[in-house]
């Protein structure tokens, strides 16, 4: 994830230190060690003991030791190597102990012992980085249940506890432990391996991987109930996995993700006032982060370079159209309409179509969206959809069809679920009357 | 390890097949089992009779009952399996894909408890 520990050749910048570290500051470097290289090492330990629960072991056991040595013999050159040995170690050590009761775990701590005995300082940093891969795809194996591949990502890659992956989701942290039991259960029983899929499968292995970052982004992005509209620290998880991502496996889809997760995110400022739902149109664009908005747009140019170009850089791509404009008038209109057609061509659904016809109210006036909309809700489709309800009724306001727009912001009403969003279509509704104002209503997250 | 993938398909598609249908199919069948016995995966296996012609037996207080039919009216039925030996649960993910009937059906793949 960051480059500068990434670099080096096999000494960390950290051994240079050790030799004039005081106690204090050796406390500070073991908890800098712990939140750079944690799950890394666990990465590599799940490999060398081919078991979650006893790398995790091994893991806490091996920051033990560090906390007692480092302070007496000093930091050593390369901390991560120290801990994946001294993990390691403890882990075959702890099963010699324990093979006294049970004669079966002497075979498998021979058999972990002859395994791998080179030193762990030649492992290269390649390897180790292979590790952090091959822990993704296993947390987000298809063979596992969507909830518990969430569960198990946010809790081995990124180190959250059951109890803030819990708070996040509004579950009970009993429901979230149970999940990852089980998903850990079923990977060793059902013997899914520790791997990086082969050429011919990445695609629709790294599309799972890619679904299970952009639900967690969007979990925080736009939280699915509740009273906030946000959920920063889960946004923020989900782009560090997916410049992870993009750093060990640089496919076009994974750039075109987390572009896409940038340029919603550089918008976070400006998406809300005083807890109220502020639409694209209305936003105050000076509070933009224009330095992610930057890195979004640079990230959109690469991940289109691929025929055709795949879902998620289509709607990088549109969400960047959004970013070029200075006022919401100047939206360039024409291009978001062809990027949607591009994406109903070649991951087209309900939604997008949706998302299209409100992008063809803009271009070409209300009527012509709200006869898309109308014909998308005539075969059945979103017919629960809130933003479907909500998108009829902006284009039925602008045409001075207020009984209708009436209507449909109420249908939206009774769907809505977040708050926020609540007191935003009851404003529409009050608003109503007057018929003053002018906006587009969000329909899903690009639009907000 | 050992997995089973039992197959899951409806009756009556393969009933409504015309016989160079049927017998297409079947030569897919025979196809796949040859390519898994070369590449040492295959254990075993079987087609099963239609469900009409299966029998639930159930001992409750020690007393046998038996009954018609498999337990729950279902979509597909259970047609036939094959137990193989495989690397690990994507390799065997892999010969589950091949199994013609994964095209229609369903394939359902459980590894094997191994008491040692």
């Amino acid at each position: 994830m960051n480059s500068d520990t990434r670099s080096h050749d096999g000494r960390s910048p950290l051994g240079s230190q050790a030799a004039n570290t005081s106690g204090a500051d050796v406390g500070a470097v073991i908890d800098d060690v712990y939140r750079t290289e944690s799950r890394r090492v666990l990465a590599t330990l799940i490999r060398l003991l081919g078991d979650f629960d006893r790398a995790e072991e091994a893991l806490h056991d091996a920051f033990s030791a560090a906390v007692e040595q480092w302070p007496r013999d000093g930091v050593p050159a390369s901390p991560r190597a120290w801990l994946v040995s001294a993990g390691r170690f403890r882990a075959i050590d702890a099963l010699r102990r324990r093979a006294r009761f049970d004669a079966s775990l002497a075979a498998l701590a021979t058999q972990l012992e002859g395994q791998s005995a080179a030193p762990v300082e030649w492992i290269g940093e390649e390897t180790l980085e292979d590790d952090r891969l091959r822990l993704v795809f296993t947390c987000c194996h298809p063979a596992l249940q969507p909830d518990a591949q969430v569960a198990l990502t946010l809790r081995e890659v990124c180190g959250l506890t059951t109890e803030e992956i819990a708070h996040a989701f509004l579950t009970a942290p009993r429901t979230v432990a149970q999940r990852i039991v089980r998903a850990k259960a079923k990977i060793r029983d059902a013997r899914i391996p520790y791997q990086v899929p082969d050429r011919h499968e990445l695609p629709d292995r790294l599309d799972a991987v890619l679904r299970v970052v952009y639900l967690v982004f969007n979990e925080g992005y736009s939280a699915s109930s509740g009273a906030t509209l946000t959920r920063h620290d889960l946004s923020g998880e989900a782009i560090r996995l997916g410049r992870l991502l993009v750093d060990l496996l640089p496919e076009p889809e994974a750039t075109g993700l987390l572009a896409l997760m940038l340029l919603q995110e550089s918008r976070r400022a400006a998406r809300s006032l005083n807890g109220d739902v502020v639409l694209l149109d209305a936003q105050d664009r000076t509070l933009w982060d224009r330095a992610l908005i930057a890195e979004g747009v640079r990230l959109v140019e690469r991940a289109l370079g691929t025929r055709p170009p795949g879902p998620y850089a289509v709607q990088a791509a549109i969400a960047a159209v959004h970013a070029d404009a200075p006022a919401a008038e100047h939206t360039d209109w024409a291009q978001i309409v062809g990027l949607y057609d591009v994406l109903l061509r070649t991951d087209g659904s309900p939604v997008v179509e949706l998302n299209r016809a409100a992008a063809v109210a803009m271009l070409e006036g209300p009527a012509a969206g709200l006869a898309l909309i109308d014909a998308i809700l005539a075969r059945g489709d979103l017919q629960e959809y809130q933003f479907a309800h909500s998108a009829r009724a902006d284009c039925c306001r602008r045409l001075g069809r207020v009984e209708e727009a009436r209507t449909a912001y109420t249908r939206a009403l009774e769907l809505a679920r977040q708050e926020p969003e609540r007191r935003f279509l009851q404003r529409r509704l009050q608003d109503l009357a007057s018929l003053v104002g002018f906006g587009l209503w969000a329909l899903g997250s690009s639009w907000l | 390890m050992r997995y089973l993938c039992l197959i899951y398909d409806e009756e009556k598609k393969f009933a409504a097949m015309s016989k160079g249908e049927s017998d297409a199919f079947m030569g897919e069948y025979f196809g796949f089992t040859e390519d898994i016995k070369k590449s040492g995966h295959y254990v075993g296996g079987n087609a099963l009779q239609p469900v009409h012609t299966a029998t639930s037996v159930r001992v409750r207080s020690g007393k046998m009952s038996t009954t018609d039919g498999p337990f729950a009216e279902t979509k597909e039925q259970l047609g036939g399996y094959y137990l193989i030996e495989a690397k690990d649960l994507n390799d065997a993910l892999q010969i589950a894909a091949k199994i013609p009937s994964a095209k229609t059906g369903t394939v359902e793949v459980r590894p094997i408890q191994e008491y040692n």
